[in-house]
């Protein structure tokens, strides 16, 4: 008789070890449940809510919720699908997300996700808040109107860099991301272009300078197949740098 | 000039007040949203007629402070009907930002193979679409029968020519761009992809169908415009400047090469100027009643340096096509004129779907050079502050000019577009329209018809003429449900901003 232990998603039982998370678990299944603060790499955040599923009842984030037996999860149903809508929408309209002009169209984790979910539209008032780009870098350039605050950039230059170059300041909807330096800039930041902060951002915040659109219509991240399948913007980065090597 | 005097008379009436004003509004089978008012007094006669833009878009001050790589894909977003032209232009401007003095020949190639499709699709839905009610029924034709509904039921041929004429051109977008409208593919320094084989065999399939279909519009303008020879060469006609790119050998280019400036009479005003120099040969003037700025020969000054651009300016300017069938084309335009510039506004046309043929020629020609297979795509110099590129759109002559900062964000940007080139030519137009068909007479739609048929000849795109912000004049209503104007703000060319309610 089997020891192993599992909880149900969408019906599917999937096994799990102790420590992991609805998350940890369900995306070893091979089972996509939508998200964007969460990276396998890093500790569970639970701030962006879009992987917000339905446990007995309860709605919860999967990244940050502890497998146990016994729990039955909804992760596609049509109530949980509209949730994670509504909270997409209010992400779009509370930056300036402006995807026909974006270079990352086509390869961005804030864009597949709402083809995933289905968000046909951004349906609230758009807050078109005053943000600026600073490319005071040389290689690198951030474009604070499209960061959605996951807190990647900060957790992967505290915890893998060791720079501290990111942080985030202020409350509720005067939170906003900074830069560690004297002048407030990131080209006065310890930032380089190879740090693992560069690649984790899975918008269009933090880029390369000098290049986009490089890669052909077509042949994006998310062109021909869903994120449910492609994967995450933060893996796609390491499998590419893997292949550099 | 002759008829400036003449047209010029009726910009501005001296007692408006007292006179019945007429709109035109909107202006109907154009791109983008205008109108046109004319003032009428108790005897019938037009004493003012104006060409309006009536939308507000403001690119120039919100591209300020985005990269600079952003321009080809951002600017593009000015139109629906010719993005190419503005990708183009922006990436020629940044090929200069990134010091690519020279593009690959793939590069070039590829960038080329995109604008003779977007031409060829955009002077196809011109005439086709929107011009040939008129030319094919009469400008007098029942106004629910003059469109392209009526054009598909009584001409259904002419109308699937037009119809797979554009489709056609879409299809060279989409592979050079990866998409028929706003695709990605000319970046800094050249383009993103190349040409495949497939795709070089897919266009193959149907590039003769489409030459022979070009000619046959040919043709057919040349049949209009021969049945009624007299009444084309006279509506709405006026003598102007006219302006274009040209190849160094004198060739007709669209895109890339010198501007070259013709008088009334031909007459080269200057010749094979580098576009860079563009500020020291061409201004603008701002008039108070129009969104829209009024560009002009600066040597000239703007009362007598207004000028034509677009295909009327271009087979007229240059002096020969390489593609042979266009070349004879041209050889019959041009001998039509005896020694003179066609200046008829209804030649725009037939210069029009010349460059039409030739589009779908040049098509062919590329899709024959291995060039467009090739894997050199990019080429990378030094980081320069200014970037100014210009090409010829479907309507003719765009400029666009950027200045970065040292971290490489937009500090400034210049954009002249086609439309804005032809703005006082449009409005002499109509005022020459006026003058011959409706003063004197009480207005009816057919009549009204033929102001917009004058300004149609243009293939005005007015949505991208209005792209500018700060000397504009710019007026802003507050409506409340009731329809009621509850407050305006006014801002004056001055720059001065006042409350007029």
């Amino acid at each position: 008789m089997s020891t192993e232990k599992t909880f149900k998603l969408d019906g599917k039982s999937i096994p799990f070890q102790d420590g992991d998370t609805i998350m940890d678990a369900a995306l070893r299944a091979g089972e996509y449940i939508p998200h964007l603060c969460h990276n396998p790499e890093f500790a569970p955040h639970g701030s962006c809510r879009v992987c917000i599923v339905d446990v007995n009842g309860r709605h919860m984030s999967a990244c940050t919720l502890p497998a146990a037996e016994g729990l039955e999860v909804d992760n596609s149903s049509e109530r949980i699908m509209e949730q994670r809508r509504n909270i997409l929408q209010m992400l779009f309209v509370e930056g300036n997300h402006v995807c026909p002009g974006c270079e990352k169209s086509g390869a961005c984790q804030l864009q597949a996700v709402a083809y995933y979910t289905r968000m046909l539209s951004p349906h609230y008032t758009h807050f078109f808040p005053k943000r600026s780009v600073d490319a005071s870098h040389p290689d690198i350039a951030i474009d604070f109107n499209r960061c959605i605050l996951c807190e990647l950039c900060v957790r992967a230059s505290r915890d893998v860099d060791k720079k501290n170059v990111f942080s985030i300041t202020g409350r509720g909807l005067e939170s906003r991301l900074v830069i560690n330096s004297a002048s407030g800039k990131l080209g006065n930041s310890a930032l380089s272009a190879s740090d693992k902060a560069v690649s984790v951002c899975p918008v269009g915040a933090i880029l390369p300078k000098h290049v986009g659109y490089d890669q052909p219509i077509g042949d994006r991240l998310y062109d021909n197949k869903p994120i449910s399948v492609v994967g995450d913007v933060a893996s796609a980065n390491n499998q590419q740098e893997n292949a550099n090597d | 000039m002759s008829s400036e005097t003449i047209t010029s008379q009726l910009e501005t009436a001296d007692n408006p007040k007292d006179l019945e004003r007429i709109v035109i509004n909107p202006l109907t089978r154009v791109e983008g949203h205008g109108k046109v008012t004319l003032l009428q007094d108790e005897n019938l006669n037009i004493k003012q007629a104006r060409l309006h833009i009536s939308e507000f878009r403001g690119f120039e001050k919100f591209i300020q402070g985005r990269p600079y790589w952003e321009l080809p894909v951002l600017v593009q977003r000015l139109c629906g009907i010719c993005p190419v032209s503005h990708h183009l232009a922006a990436a020629k401007a940044t090929d200069m930002i990134v010091g690519a003095t020279e593009l690959t020949a793939t590069a070039e190639k590829i960038r080329r193979l995109m604008h003779f499709g977007q031409t060829l699709q955009s002077h196809a839905l011109h005439f086709f679409h929107l011009c040939s009610p008129d030319l094919l029924f009469g400008f007098d034709d029942d106004v629910r029968h003059r469109n392209i509904i009526g054009v598909i039921e009584d001409s259904p041929e002419i109308a699937k020519q037009g119809v797979l004429l554009r489709k056609y051109g879409q299809e060279v977008i989409r592979i050079t761009s990866g998409k028929r409208i706003h695709g990605t593919g000319a970046i800094p320094g050249g383009v993103n992809k190349n040409v495949s084989k497939k795709e070089i065999d897919y266009l193959k399939q149907d590039i003769e169908q489409m030459i022979s279909w070009s000619q046959d519009a040919v043709d057919l303008i040349k049949r209009i415009f021969f049945e009624h020879y007299d009444y084309h060469m006279s509506f709405g006609t006026i003598d102007s400047n006219m302006l274009s790119l040209i190849a160094e050998d004198g060739a007709f280019d669209i895109y890339h090469g010198g501007l070259r400036a013709k008088d009334d009479k031909g007459n080269v005003i200057f010749d094979h100027v580098d576009y860079t120099r563009y500020g020291d040969y061409i201004k603008e003037g701002v008039k108070n009643w129009s969104y829209m700025k009024f560009p002009f020969i600066t040597s000239l000054g703007q009362d007598d340096g207004w000028y034509r651009v677009g295909p009327l300016a271009r087979v007229n300017n240059c002096d020969f096509f390489t593609t042979p069938m266009a070349e004879k084309e041209r050889q019959e335009f041009i001998a039509t004129g005896k020694g003179l510039p066609i200046q008829s506004t209804l030649a725009f046309h037939w210069a029009r779907l010349i460059e039409v043929l030739h589009c779908a020629e040049a098509i062919k020609e590329l899709l024959n050079d291995s060039d467009i297979s090739g894997t050199e795509l990019l080429n990378r110099g030094e980081l320069q502050s200014t970037g100014i590129g210009v090409i010829e759109a479907p309507r003719g002559t765009l400029f666009h000019h950027y200045e970065i900062n040292d971290d490489g964000i937009v500090e400034k940007a210049n954009l002249i577009v086609s439309t804005t080139n032809n703005n006082q030519a449009m409005n002499e137009s109509i005022r020459k329209v006026a003058s011959q068909y409706l003063d004197g007479n009480k207005l009816s739609e057919a009549l009204l018809n033929q102001v917009e048929v004058a300004v149609r000849a243009y293939d005005p795109c007015l949505s991208c003429a209005t792209h500018a912000i700060g000397k504009m004049p710019l007026q802003i209503n507050l409506i409340n449900a009731n329809d009621e104007l509850i407050d305006r703000l006014e801002k004056r060319v001055t720059g001065e901003i006042s409350r007029t309610v």
